[in-house]
């Protein structure tokens, strides 16, 4: 039997976006699934590009002549905004075969495990640490921080690519 | 003279057909070449905000050039490494298809527009515009120009997946 760690009480929750207005017409066309997934990916840089700026600054790789919560004010905007846009189109990508497929496949129910940890983690953990004065960031502190935001939105990107694969 | 051939000889080429006939090479080249785009794109995304005026605007531009840039080159070699391996995977594939063609036109591009960019009197004379927050326009022309054509390209690189239109080979 595969794997398979989403509970069975969540698949009513499938089968309905599956059914939905939204998942059928994306199901239904030949091109809205791509175009989506088109937008999902170009997100999916702008998040990379918005965590790691911060990230490799924790890790003391790039801008050291400015402060930590300098660089994490300019990226914020550019996170949250996209990883709206990858929630919004994720969504919708999602419904189109929700049950049948997507409710199913392990990358992407490893992938939902990792991007409920990613999100957890920056927005707490991360967050608190990136609103310090640099003379309050342990170097060490920095650098944990940085890698295990780095290794969860891998973790997300790399099962997102492994839906398609599963 | 046709280079397809060329390519008809590599994907014939054990090595083609390895990565082809494997279960895994595939999935762990895509998912490098997914994830350097963060690194390359990302990071390169910060760099054309800033020459658009609409990013990191506080932050000195030689800064960016020599403290955030190299990590570009470096998701660069990633993205070309992981690609070409796509590429040998099913040349004649590619070869044949009308986004793979539009992309590698878009790539070509997108260099011309950095080399032009750092060889014209705006990119050699960033030291006169270092810490303004406004941008000259040569500096905002190119910013532009790079975001539209990365994006063809990522869009264009989703869409070679699909075979909506006949191969052109």
């Amino acid at each position: 039997m595969d794997p398979n760690i989403f509970p069975r009480a969540w698949k009513p929750f499938f089968v309905w976006a599956e059914a939905s207005g939204l998942g059928t017409m994306v199901r239904d066309s030949i091109w809205q699934f791509a175009a989506i997934e088109a937008v999902h990916l170009l997100a999916l840089a702008v998040i990379g590009g918005a965590v790691l700026i911060v990230d490799l600054r924790l890790l003391g790789l790039a801008l050291q002549r400015q402060s930590v919560s300098q660089i994490a004010r300019e990226a914020a905007p550019w996170l949250l905004g996209s990883l709206i846009t990858m929630l919004v189109t994720g969504w919708v990508l999602m419904a189109s075969l929700a049950a049948s497929k997507y409710y199913v496949n392990f990358a992407f129910q490893l992938k939902m495990l990792f991007l409920f940890l990613a999100i957890v983690y920056t927005y707490t953990i991360r967050r608190s640490l990136l609103k310090r004065d640099d003379s309050r960031i342990p170097p060490l502190t920095a650098k944990v921080v940085a890698l295990v935001s780095i290794l969860l939105w891998s973790g997300v990107g790399i099962m997102g690519r492994g839906i398609g694969f599963y | 003279m046709s280079i397809l051939p060329f390519l008809q000889w590599l994907q014939a080429t054990p090595f083609s057909t390895g990565i082809r006939e494997s279960t895994w090479w595939y999935p762990v080249i895509e998912s490098v070449h997914v994830l350097s785009l963060c690194l390359f794109l990302g990071i390169a995304l910060f760099w054309d905000l800033r020459l658009l005026a609409m990013g990191l605007r506080r932050v000195p531009v030689s800064d960016l050039a020599s403290r955030l840039m190299p990590w570009t080159f470096v998701g660069f070699i990633f993205m070309t490494g992981s690609g070409v391996l796509l590429f040998i995977d099913e040349p004649v594939r590619f070869y044949g298809n009308i986004f793979f063609r539009v992309k590698v036109v878009a790539l070509v591009l997108a260099g011309l527009n950095a080399w032009f960019f750092h060889y014209s009197g705006v990119g050699r004379r960033i030291i006169d515009w270092d810490i303004s927050a406004v941008t000259p326009r040569g500096a905002r022309i190119a910013g532009a120009v790079s975001l539209f054509l990365w994006a063809v390209i990522v869009v264009c690189g989703r869409f070679i997946a699909y075979n909506w239109f006949k191969p052109l080979v």
